[in-house]
């Protein structure tokens, strides 16, 4: 499944962020990072309706040769990335979306636990289980 | 009454891991104290130590001791296996009253700030805080219930006393504890063995957790519902991940909680949306066969953690119950209005197609059209019915004669073509001129005589050939109620006519006197004439008034009037014309005359 999980606040800044594999975890984050770009130009694009009617699923943002690389924005401007390999036989859509929902409802349980700060890292253990449920259980 | 604070802390660790024997009435540890004055009421009994964690404990001295408040308290904690969770009564009386502190209201809600800073007071880190949230807000909504309460108030204390936390809400600290706590419980002999690692254990044992349930099974038979229920509710929380395949689309289960409008008429959208969401309540209803489930197997397993579930299903009380009915009831009623709605659909299938319309033509607007064109027929039709009857039958053209002797024929004819009977023609010798100078008076007096609206006279050819045409025009408008006038006029004319040829029948001796009668003749003729002009005249307009007064008749007798009265003005044209010819050969005639007579003078002069 997913290779990587990130999530990204509001001012790009990385709020949890895990990988599969470990090791070559900078990669990844470097990969995450890049595409905050194609993130942010999704967000503009959609300038005349702002929120309501943006879509929340952003899909793929880029593929390479490796993996592909799926966005999600909140309205709140949270930012969920997945990488998932390529070599994956190609998850649907449908798939991708269902992940992305699970983690925004994992986000939302988070954030509204009073202890939480917005903008500090997420903690949560029950995240933290959402998340491997998603990632690769080869890992 | 610290003593007895510590007793509830010993309580919650049965076999812990530190401190076993600290515990029992053993002077609290000096983190307690500042917790323990956090706390406002203290449990005045000592039974609190062997109330809680007899099961593990084995110390039924204790029990003895701390369960004099009630014998089920007693029972339970012989039974129960679970708990090292589990929060006694005097636990839970004091819970409430700590809740009463924040919310006076224990049907209410504690938000989530004045809760944070509540716990914030046990000087526990924020990250233990923040679990301890997640644990025991079990409906995620930022809020703490009395039973959501208890359990971050149970949870906060075993934390304090060292006591790890678990990864899963212990069951006995799901909301709707206690009651239903009682269960069934297969003792746990190894719960205090396992009890150190239960914490640890517990994510592990995610499996055994499920057979767990088996335990509360009994009680769960209150609590079924209410165990779909919950793993709908918690299905989104921190259930257990095997379940989240099924009850995988958190959000659909969330979603379908609460009650969906279903319209009531049938559309493609609507059908399509049905039909998802029958979709959905069938992947809602294979959780709770999965429920199920777990409390058929009949481990005991230990860990508490496990048994979120169970105690999900284990315990029913007041505030999550009636949460579990009525949610369990939303998908019920949701099916059942969707199944009432399905069939209703399928049966209504598609909106009856919009009656037919009316065809655009041929409905009034073509009647109309049809009726006016077949007014306009009819009208036209009358008219020209009318019109039609208005030329009646041209009669024949009278053969136009100039001979005296064919001029009777002539009149005879003309008199014939006008329709003049007999009469005319007994008159017409009378009128025959004598002599031949004058056949342009017999033809004027034929013309005169004949010069009715319906006979015209004949004089010339032209006068004949007028009264040819006239004929046909005067017997074409006219219609056969005018002809009795016409005949009338014609009886008139030949008795003026006959009148009229009595003074001619003498055929002057001289030209001149033939001019003289002529003139005398043209005199009376024009007399005649004119007499038989104004009685043409008179007849006409006598006709006019005969003529009967029907409203469909007016405008027939008025054309028919007009036309007359068209007639007329062209035969005295005619005439005129025909008086003005005569006048100029007959001025003609007497110049040569006078001039015969001037070469006769001469002679006589000598």
């Amino acid at each position: 499944m997913a290779v990587c999980i990130a999530v990204i606040a509001k001012e790009n800044y990385p709020l949890y962020i895990r990988s599969v594999p470990t090791q070559n975890e900078l990669k990844f984050h470097y990969t995450v990072h890049t595409s905050l770009d194609v993130v942010e130009e999704k967000i503009s694009a959609v300038g005349k309706s702002l929120g309501d009617q943006r879509e929340l699923y952003l899909g793929l943002l880029y593929p390479t040769e490796d993996y592909k690389v799926y966005g999600y924005v909140t309205n709140s401007k949270v930012k969920f990335v997945i990488v998932v390999d390529s070599s994956n036989t190609s998850l649907r859509d449908n798939e991708i979306r269902s992940m992305f929902r699970k983690l925004h409802n994992s986000f939302t349980d988070v954030m509204c636990n009073p202890f939480h700060n917005p903008g500090d890292p997420i903690q949560s253990k029950a995240f933290d289980g959402i998340v491997s449920g998603m990632m690769v259980q080869t890992g | 009454m610290e003593c007895l604070k510590i007793c509830f802390l010993v309580i919650l660790v049965p076999g812990p891991v530190t401190g076993d024997g600290m515990w029992s009435h053993s002077p609290p540890p000096p983190g307690q104290e500042s917790w323990v004055s956090f706390t406002a009421d203290t449990p005045p009994s000592s039974t609190l130590p062997a109330m809680h964690p007899s099961s593990v404990q084995e110390s039924t001295t204790i029990r003895t001791v701390a369960s004099a408040a009630t014998t089920n308290e007693i029972q339970r904690q012989s039974s129960t296996y679970d708990d090292p969770w589990k929060i006694t009564d005097e636990q839970r009386q004091y819970y409430i009253n700590q809740f009463k502190t924040i919310q006076p209201d224990l049907t209410g809600f504690i938000p989530g700030s004045a809760a944070k800073e509540f716990f914030t007071k046990s000087k526990l880190p924020i990250l233990e805080l923040s679990h301890i949230w997640e644990l025991s807000d079990f409906d995620k909504d930022g809020a703490l219930t009395l039973d959501e309460f208890c359990a971050a108030f149970h949870l906060v204390v075993a934390r304090k006393n060292g006591y790890d936390l678990p990864e899963k809400l212990p069951e006995s600290l799901m909301p709707k504890l206690i009651d239903l706590d009682d269960s069934a419980e297969v003792p746990e002999s190894t719960a205090d063995v396992g009890y150190s690692a239960s914490p640890v254990e517990v994510t592990p044992n995610k499996s055994p957790s499920m057979p767990s349930l088996n335990q509360a099974w009994p009680e769960m038979n209150q609590s079924n519902e209410q165990w779909e229920t919950f793993s709908e509710r918690s299905s989104s929380s921190q259930t257990l991940t095997q379940f989240d395949s099924n009850i995988a689309p958190a959000d659909p289960d969330t979603a379908i909680v609460h009650p969906v409008p279903i319209r009531m008429t049938p559309s493609k959208i609507h059908m399509q949306e049905m039909e998802l969401k029958r979709t959905g309540s069938d992947h809602n209803h294979p959780t709770s066969p999965l429920l199920a489930k777990p409390p058929e197997l009949s481990e005991e397993a230990k860990l508490p953690a496990s048994m979120k579930f169970v105690a999900a299903n284990a315990v029913g009380d007041g505030y999550s119950s009636s949460d579990s009915f009525t949610s369990d009831q939303e998908p019920i009623t949701r099916q059942r209005s969707q199944s009432g709605t399905s069939p209703e659909a399928l049966k209504v299938v598609a909106p009856p197609p919009p009656p037919p319309r009316p065809h655009p033509s041929h409905s009034r607007s073509s009647s109309l059209d049809m009726n006016r064109t077949f007014a306009a027929t009819s009208a036209t039709g009358q008219p020209q019915s009318s019109t039609i009857a208005y030329p009646p039958a041209v009669p024949p053209r009278p053969l136009p004669t100039q001979t005296s002797a064919p001029l009777t024929g002539h009149r005879v004819e003309a008199e014939g073509v006008s329709g003049g009977g007999a009469v005319l023609t007994t008159t017409s010798p009378q009128q025959i001129p004598q002599q031949p100078n004058f056949a342009d008076f017999s033809q004027f007096q034929a013309f005169a005589a004949s010069e009715q609206p319906s006979s015209l006279p004949e004089v010339d050819k032209h006068s004949e050939a007028g009264q040819a045409d006239k004929a046909p025009e005067g017997a074409g408008p006219l219609r056969t109620v005018k002809s009795d006038g016409q005949a009338d006029e014609r009886a008139s004319a030949t008795v003026n006519s006959t009148k009229g040829s009595s003074g001619p029948l003498a055929p002057p001796p001289k030209p001149v006197r033939r001019r003289l009668k002529s003139e005398d003749e043209l005199r009376p003729e024009d007399e005649q004439h004119g007499p038989q002009k104004s009685n043409v005249i008179a007849a006409v307009l006598a006709t006019q008034p005969s003529i009967p007064r029907s409203v469909g008749k007016d405008k027939k007798a008025i054309q028919a009037s007009i036309r007359r009265n068209k007639e007329t003005n062209t035969v005295l044209a005619r005439l005129n014309s025909e008086l003005q010819q005569q006048l100029k050969d007959l001025l003609e005639e007497r110049i040569s005359l006078e001039v015969q007579l001037e070469q006769l003078r001469p002679f006589s002069h000598l």
